[in-house]
């Protein structure tokens, strides 16, 4: 009796000195399920023999070379590459152009930078429709000049094979260079003055300044924004969604919507699983090599500190 | 938005002469009003076009000076448009987008502030590995979660539901929030909770009476990067929902693409500034707190 008392007594001040631990389990076993198991089950069904159901039989890499060998993923890699490339270099260098122009202590600061940061609370879809009436041309630019009276006009890029691709980067930079700005520009005002000065002192220009002083001294921020943007440029979908839906044919298909089309209209889940697996080495390929060296980079400075 | 701090010992364009220094002036303020036209002509198209007459529309197309504006065509988006076979508008996808994203936020964060809380201010054996585990699903691409997902939903009985994407953006959110509690939580000095400890305050006590208190930017810059995140999300919406249940900006795409006949670009531009305005309206609002949301997502 008593001693059933003590192990009710001991187990209820157990609980309470792991109270901290014991909150954290639902936590726990969700994200363990989430993170671990969903991957390991897409990973599964990629080599299973499924098709529009899931089928846990292994059906061996067969999918995988299928996808490899398939042009609208050969198109959607190339894509990815050419988009990635100018979307992030693209935003970076609008991006640091507009944290310079607003570092010179211009007026209605707070005003130019809500007017650039905007884009990025407005979702995809929304960026997407509304650039696609711009870029048709019978209902944007192209319509407009005709209006004007200039008739042999032509601006048909989101109809062009070959143009449209750049279509979906002028949007993409449209979303993400208030980004850019406003990362760069905080990394501008954390900048040393003395640096600053001691560079104004010795008769270095405003553009020399700059590239010589201020934007080398915040070169990890480029890498931080490099790094956030490549991520969303291999994770795009719903912006090419809204565009252009990934034509005109296969001209401006993604990744992203590969893994949708097999998954969900075609019936080839273990193909598209094989897609969102590529996805996922792809943004290892850079989270992993950017985490070992941001961890590298801060057991430096603690050791040049301590 | 004040965010970032003016350096006041810094002004480049106060160096050289006069003529030089206004020449410089002018070419600063000239590139950003032109930047500024890129970026709000968007913006400027949208709202015209949702006022303009249809058949000036079709016929001038979407950049033209409007001949006569009305709001009638705000009321067709709101209540009677067609989209899908039913004719009540973007009301209804409205509030199911504030049905998903209200619930979402409000459970994310909250569970984000108890898990940010433990993970550091009563770190155990492994709780960095942990934490490691529940920030990795910032970085899983939601594609690799499609399949499971449905499997799940459907097996609990939530496809098609709104309570299926409260769950889906619950959980995907759940990595964000602990990141962003955590991360500023390890700026409350430790000594605190000692000495509340010594006073004899247990778990609960001490989050509601020391960190709670100090949380109110924390939980702004969560539940602004939360809600506008779910609200703008697309794929889970178009996957998991579909018809009636789905959230606005699936119902957007769905009817862009179920065009018959001549469409009705006015009402459908007046339904895209609905979709567009919740997460405007807070960017606008909480902006200081949106730009500091975006730095620590990303940077950390």
């Amino acid at each position: 009796m008593s001693e059933s008392t003590t192990s009710k007594r001991s187990a209820m001040q157990w609980s309470i000195d792991h109270l901290p631990q014991i909150v954290l389990v639902p936590t726990v076993l969700t994200m363990f399920m989430y993170v671990v198991v969903f991957s390991l089950w897409t990973i599964w069904i990629s080599v299973s023999t499924s098709t529009i159901l899931p089928d846990p039989s292994f059906g061996g890499i067969g999918e995988y070379v299928a996808l490899w060998k398939s042009k609208r993923w050969t198109v959607a890699y190339q894509n990815l590459f050419v988009f990635g490339a100018l979307y992030v270099t693209g935003a970076l260098s609008i991006g640091t152009l507009l944290a310079i122009l607003i570092d010179q202590r211009v007026r209605f600061e707070a005003l130019w930078r809500t007017v650039f940061l905007y884009p990025l609370a407005i979702s995809f879809i929304v960026t997407g429709t509304v650039w696609r009436w711009i870029f048709h041309p019978q209902t944007g630019v192209e319509l407009a000049l005709h209006d004007l009276g200039w008739l042999s006009a032509r601006f048909d890029w989101i109809t062009d094979r070959d143009l449209a691709i750049y279509v979906v980067v002028i949007t993409g930079i449209w979303h993400a260079s208030g980004f850019a700005m406003a990362l760069i520009l905080a990394g501008l005002r954390a900048v040393d003055g003395d640096l600053v000065k001691a560079a104004q002192i010795d008769g270095a220009s405003m553009a020399r300044t700059y590239r010589k002083v201020i934007l080398p001294t915040i070169w990890p921020i480029f890498l931080a924004v490099a790094v956030v943007l490549l991520q969303f440029a291999i994770k795009t979908y719903d912006l090419v969604v809204a565009l252009t839906q990934g034509g005109p044919g296969v001209a401006t298909t993604v990744p992203a919507i590969v893994v949708y089309d097999l998954m969900f209209q075609r019936g080839q889940i273990a193909q598209g699983a094989a897609a969102a697996v590529m996805i996922l080495v792809a943004l290892a390929l850079i989270l992993i090599p950017y985490s070992v060296y941001q961890n590298l980079r801060s057991r430096h400075e603690e050791r040049s500190h301590g | 938005m004040g965010e970032a701090e003016t350096r006041i010992e810094f002004d480049p364009l106060s160096t050289g002469s006069f003529r030089k220094r206004v020449t410089s002036k002018t070419i600063v303020y000239a590139l950003l009003i032109v930047f500024s036209i890129y970026y709000l002509a968007p913006l400027a198209i949208l709202l015209m076009n949702s006022m303009r007459p249809l058949e000036e529309i079709v016929r001038g197309g979407f950049i033209a000076i409007p001949s006569s504006l009305s709001f009638q065509y705000w009321f067709e988006a709101w209540g009677t448009f067609c989209i899908a076979g039913t004719c009540d508008g973007v009301s209804r996808f409205f509030q199911n987008s504030l049905m998903m994203a209200v619930p979402a936020t409000i459970i994310s964060t909250v569970l984000g502030l108890i898990n940010g809380y433990v993970l550091s201010k009563w770190r155990f054996k492994g709780a960095d590995f942990l934490f490691g585990l529940i920030t990795l699903g910032v970085f899983l691409p939601a594609q690799m979660t499609l399949l499971p997902w449905a499997y799940v939903l459907g097996s609990v009985g939530l496809s098609n539901t709104i309570t299926g994407l409260v769950l889906v953006h619950t959980i995907q959110g759940l990595s964000f929030t602990t990141l962003f509690c955590r991360n500023y939580f390890l700026a409350i000095p430790d000594d605190l909770i000692k000495a509340a400890r010594i006073d004899g305050a247990g778990f609960w006590r001490i989050f509601r009476r020391i960190v709670l208190p100090l949380s109110p930017p924390i939980i702004i810059v969560t539940v602004i990067w939360q809600f506008t995140g779910i609200w703008n999300e697309f794929l889970f919406g178009t996957v998991f929902t579909s018809g009636a249940n789905q959230p606005i900006t699936s119902a957007l795409v769905a009817f862009s693409g179920s065009g018959t006949g001549v469409r009705a670009y006015n009402v459908e531009a007046a339904a895209v500034i609905m979709a567009a305005l919740p997460p405007l309206v807070i960017y606008i609002v909480g902006g200081k707190y949106f730009v500091r949301g975006l730095t620590q997502g990303a940077v950390k």
